[in-house]
């Protein structure tokens, strides 16, 4: 079972990086996490560019998408809303509409932000965003406001609770990863 | 003392299978101040008919099976904000009770979309038996009923400007089937 983690930050150490890794920690046994380090890569999106093939940095992110089992997100705001890189990817990653990488696709949102709201508002539109892709987005979330005193010198988040939260969404993810991979099964027998 | 069989208040009897090239199954729903619709294809349909007049019909569709105009459109009815095909990909449907007054007919019975069951009447008329060229016999039963769809769990919306839902709630749901004797 395959996890792709995005980091809606290019930052190298970011707060949602470090709350990826936390995710990593806490992953069921036979789960594991991949944190997709492509982003910065991502071209902006212009349908002139759109075509097959796709731009390399497309493609790649693309594969990685399809490859995985499911996808767990982590994102700052910025201006209370997706950091606009992030977002870009989506947008490349949701084309075409019908066929996507992202559709079924069993998508969890967690966010992390300096300030006391832990990115609430930009989880808030990238499920909306996720959903129009056709994503099979979780509903939980997790809000780590105020970072910098959430995570430990090896970044560790240091509040159990939030991190019983983390727990609590990405076993939701894994388990609606692994219906969905029941129900693929049962339709390809009955083909 | 004989018994005679009031053909006005009971359905003919055997086992009837549904023409799926004449059929049709369909709906339509109250979206953006007009009115959107679909078909389901294929579908399949029995109604067995018992000598002592008990009848029960069933029928059943793939999700796969929604067809619409537009490619996007039909991918978005396929996924988790409507009829979800991975994890629910048949919708289907079980009656309990038919009853029959001359040319008008009431089914009641159980329809599972999105792995949800709840409880539908249909009404609508039911015809007479015929020859058909083929050979065959065949009589035809159009059905109506009305859903409400978040019963079923499809809750997806979009506001208009106006702060109003741009869909409607009520779904209604139409079965025109030429039912042929096996």
């Amino acid at each position: 079972m395959k996890v792709l983690g995005i980091a809606g930050s290019l930052r190298h150490d970011s707060w949602n990086r470090k709350l990826l890794r936390a995710a990593a920690d806490v992953l069921p046994s036979d789960a594991e996490l991949e944190i997709w380090d492509g982003l910065k890569a991502v071209p902006p999106y212009d349908e002139d560019d759109d075509h097959d093939p796709a731009p390399a940095a497309i493609a790649q992110m693309r594969e990685a998408i399809a490859g995985a089992d499911a996808v767990l997100i982590a994102t700052p705001e910025y201006n209370s809303s997706i950091p606009g890189q992030l977002k870009n990817a989506l947008d490349w990653a949701s084309r075409p509409l019908a066929t996507n990488v992202l559709r079924n696709k069993p998508v969890a949102i967690v966010g992390a932000s300096t300030g006391v709201f832990g990115a609430a508002w930009a989880q808030a539109e990238l499920r909306k965003v996720l959903a129009t892709t056709g994503a099979r987005v979780l509903d939980d979330g997790v809000s780590v406001g105020r970072a910098p005193e959430q995570f430990d010198g090896s970044g560790r988040l240091v509040d159990l609770d939030i991190e019983n939260s983390l727990l609590a969404v990405v076993e939701k993810l894994v388990d609606q990863a692994r219906t969905r991979e029941r129900a693929r099964r049962r339709i390809a027998v009955a083909a | 003392m004989s018994t005679v069989l009031d053909t006005t208040r009971t359905l003919p009897n055997g086992t009837w299978s549904v023409d799926p090239t004449h059929s049709h199954v369909g709906f339509d729903i109250d979206y953006m101040g007009g009115t959107f619709r679909g078909t389901f294809s294929p579908v399949t349909a029995t109604l067995a008919v018992g000598d002592d007049g008990d009848a029960t019909l069933t029928g059943s569709a793939p999700v796969s099976g929604v067809h619409v105009q537009d490619e996007n459109l039909a991918a978005h009815l396929q996924s988790p904000d409507f009829f979800d095909a991975e994890l629910a990909p048949e919708i289907s449907f079980r009656s309990t009770d038919i009853e029959r007054s001359g040319d008008e007919i009431t089914v009641r019975g159980s329809l599972e979309v999105r792995g949800v069951e709840q409880p539908v009447v249909l009404r609508g008329t039911i015809g007479e038996p015929a020859e058909d060229p083929y050979g065959g016999l065949r009589f035809s039963v159009r059905l109506e009923t009305t859903v409400d769809r978040t019963a079923f769990g499809i809750t997806w919306n979009n506001p208009l400007p106006t702060g109003e839902p741009a869909l409607a709630k009520d779904v209604r749901l139409v079965a025109e089937l030429y039912l042929v004797k096996s």
